[in-house]
């Protein structure tokens, strides 16, 4: 890439569409929806694409929660910790998810299916405490309901 | 022709909605009339989902709640074959019926006067309804000026939290010069116990792509962006078919309505970080950079996305304009109190018996919306407090109830209005616990760029955190309290500003809370952990529940023999308090 191309792709102001940097976030979740993760040669390729510099791209990507730099496993599941959720005993919830899947927030299960995650809070705060798995919501739920859900994802795989 | 109209919000379908809506669609045939099954949003009542509306030929309304699937077949059976009304099932009619009338009965709905009532995945329905036709009268009267009048007029103040006035800052934004100007939705509902936003984008999302389509009118810009939090799938799902539509249909997109105005509109999703609620953030976010705030002045309106001139408003802002621009500023305007006017949406959350989303005239008291509107307090118990404005707000004791509110009297608290989560405490809640909850959670929000909010909130989590522990030491409140004063002048943004907020209104309304913690090493609300002794009354039967259940065998004892737990090695984890039947576990 020659010096005039460079500066080119950084005069985004005038291209704000097609404007490299305002792409670099769509980029980074395109890429982990697609892999589930950062793999450091995507990111690599993303710099070299775009020519934002790597050590821009490593900020942003570890500025934001959503990206990740590890696998994780087939479903993912989101404890909500909002206040409303941590006042209706969203502690008690993720002890049960934890103790059913036998892994911790943040890690994934051994089989792979798992990956438990703690969020801010997922906005359905009237149905607290909640879980998300994927992109399902299940609210009102009590330590035993969370079985259940877990169960019916369980016998979903085996299926 | 009888309407099946089932709620299908985020809430709802968590609730189960779905598989109501499948057996409706694999029940409706068999009874052969005609019959119309139809989706909609979000009517509010999250605490009695799923929700299904029947809507019979006079076009009455029932409403009935807690709809699982299994409810179906009686549901059909009797409303729709017989045309009866189901007593212990209503929650709603427009008769006044049902059990949950006074939900409804104080709310004046006016950003939230389509949820419930259309299909958000169908423009059509929002059509109908006079949809866009706000924006087509302002097209045709082209005068943008007059517009921004008008809003001022009405005296609408931003919802997202500050409560700047909206036209004020539509004007700021039109007099900039610029060849370029943006506008804005703010849609990153990040504070925690806030969930009117997502219900609107749910449920309602023209009338946010039309308020920002009248905004981007009255101050000459061409180009939208809605940075969505990407925790609402559902929200991104339903707003990237409103505004295909809206393209499709001419009110979007290049010359709306055929006249020399164009307006596009892109989604952008947010990646996670609440400090981008913060709009000089928001916009480092949307141009690809870490979401860090900057210096204001200068402010977006002069210098925004991508140094042009930028309007933002958050969406309960936007979806209040086209009701505006139709009916008046002066219909807004006789709503509310002297400075705070029209109606505020709350999302009434944790221990209240009806939570949900309630759209109420500003100048109502927190007791009218706590007890009348929500019904009071789940399992009866004492109210002790609630919490406004989410992180950065504050909690408001039950002895304030009669406090109305407004932006100004809810300042004068120490909290602030915040979006409107408004999160109900009752006194099993422990204050202390909550304050060091908030903090948590703003220490971990904070993008490290102040070294008071990064390290500040971080030595203040650590002292809190102790206190809970049963380590606090009698400094301790001194210490917190000039730590908050710090953090707050010393903050560029809002997020380290308010941070102490929390902290800083439970010291004020429960002082005594935490001197408890400190001094006597007892949590009032019996939840800290560490703080806790259990111990064995008389009023046990001798069932050995209690002695299976505990992970540490620190409780013996013989068959129909009165237990003992010792203390030395139980780890207070309560599992013999939450299986016994019997009540005679002491916990202190």
């Amino acid at each position: 890439m020659d010096a005039t191309n460079a500066t080119k792709r950084y005069d985004f102001k005038h291209q704000h569409y097609v404007g490299a940097e305002g792409k670099l976030i769509p980029l980074l979740q395109k890429v982990q929806a697609e892999d589930g993760f950062l793999k450091p040669e995507r990111l690599r390729l993303i710099h070299e694409e775009t020519g934002i510099p790597l050590t821009q791209i490593y900020g942003v990507a570890t500025f934001y929660a959503q990206f990740r730099f590890k696998p994780i496993g087939k479903h993912l599941l989101r404890v909500c910790h909002g206040t409303a959720c941590h006042v209706s005993g969203a502690k008690d919830l993720t002890e049960s998810v934890e103790e059913q899947l036998g892994a911790r927030s943040g890690e994934t299960t051994r089989d792979n299916l798992f990956t438990i995650e703690t969020v801010a809070c997922l906005g359905c705060c009237s149905l607290a405490p909640v879980i998300m798995i994927n992109d399902t919501t299940y609210g009102n739920l009590t330590p035993a309901q969370v079985k259940k859900v877990l169960k019916k994802h369980r016998d979903g795989e085996n299926k | 022709m009888t309407k099946l109209i089932v709620g299908l919000g985020t809430c709802g379908i968590a609730a189960g909605a779905e598989e109501t809506y499948k057996a409706l669609t694999q029940k409706l045939p068999s009874t052969g009339a005609g019959l119309e099954l139809a989706k909609t949003g979000c009517i509010g009542m999250c605490y009695q989902e799923p929700l299904v509306e029947v809507r019979n030929g006079q076009g009455h309304r029932h409403l009935y709640g807690k709809m699982s699937a299994d409810k179906v077949d009686r549901l059909v059976d009797e409303c729709v074959s017989q045309g009866k009304i189901i007593d212990d099932w209503l929650v709603w009619s427009d008769e006044n019926q049902g059990t949950d009338v006074n939900f409804l009965a104080r709310q004046r709905r006016i950003v939230l006067r389509n949820c419930g009532n259309l299909n958000p995945e169908d423009i059509d329905e929002y059509l109908k309804i006079n949809g866009y036709q706000a924006l087509n009268k302002v097209i045709e009267e082209n005068n943008p000026e007059a517009i921004i009048t008008k809003m001022i007029e009405s005296g609408l103040r931003g919802r997202g939290g500050a409560g700047f006035l909206t036209g004020l800052k539509w004007r700021f934004t039109r007099l900039s010069k610029g060849e370029r100007k943006f506008i804005i939705c703010n849609a990153d509902e990040g504070d925690p116990g806030a969930f009117m936003d997502r219900s609107v984008l749910e449920s309602d999302p023209h009338s946010v792509l039309e308020g920002m389509a009248i905004a981007a009118h009255a101050i000459g810009s061409k180009d939208g962006y809605i940075y969505v939090r990407a925790e609402y799938p559902l929200a991104i799902k339903r707003l990237t078919i409103a505004i295909e539509q809206a393209e499709k249909h001419g009110v979007l997109g290049d010359r709306i309505f055929g006249k020399d105005f164009s307006f596009h509109i892109k989604l952008k999703e947010g990646a996670g970080a609440f400090v981008c609620g913060e709009e000089t953030a928001l916009i480092g976010s949307i141009e690809g950079r870490r979401g860090m705030p900057r210096v204001r002045p200068p402010f977006p309106a002069v210098k925004g996305l991508w140094d042009y001139p930028t309007n933002i408003n958050n969406v309960e802002t936007f979806a209040n304009v086209p009701w505006i621009i139709l009916n008046g500023a002066s219909a807004f305007n006789s709503l509310g109190t002297a400075n705070s006017k029209g109606t505020k949406v709350f999302a009434m959350a944790g221990k209240i018996k009806r939570g949900g989303l309630v759209e109420v005239p500003m100048g109502i008291s927190i007791k009218d919306i706590v007890f009348d509107v929500c019904g009071g307090i789940k399992n009866n118990r004492k109210f002790k407090a609630v919490q406004m404005g989410g992180p950065s707000g504050g909690c408001i004791p039950a002895e304030l109830m009669n406090t109305v509110i407004d932006y100004e009297s809810i300042n004068k608290t120490g909290a602030i209005m915040g979006s409107g989560g408004l999160v109900v405490m009752d006194d099993a809640t422990c204050m202390v616990e909550v304050a060091r909850f908030f903090l948590n959670f703003t220490q971990r929000e904070s993008c490290g760029k102040c070294t008071f909010c990064r390290v500040g909130s971080k030595r203040m989590l650590e002292v809190l955190t102790r206190i809970t522990e049963g380590q606090g030491k009698e400094s301790d409140i001194e210490l917190l309290e000039e730590l908050a004063v710090r953090v707050k002048n010393t903050s560029l943004c809002g997020l380290g500003q308010t941070a102490p907020n929390p902290v800083l209104t439970t010291l004020k309304y429960f002082r005594s809370e935490y001197e408890a913690h400190i001094s006597n090493k007892k949590c009032p609300a019996h939840y800290c952990q560490k703080l806790l002794t259990y111990s064995i009354t008389d009023a046990c039967t001798g069932c050995m529940v209690c002695t299976r259940s505990c992970p540490t065998n620190a409780i013996s004892g013989q068959k129909q023999k009165k237990h003992v737990i010792d203390m030395a090695k139980c780890i207070t984890c309560g599992a013999c308090y939450k299986v016994c039947r019997f009540d005679a576990i002491y916990r202190d």
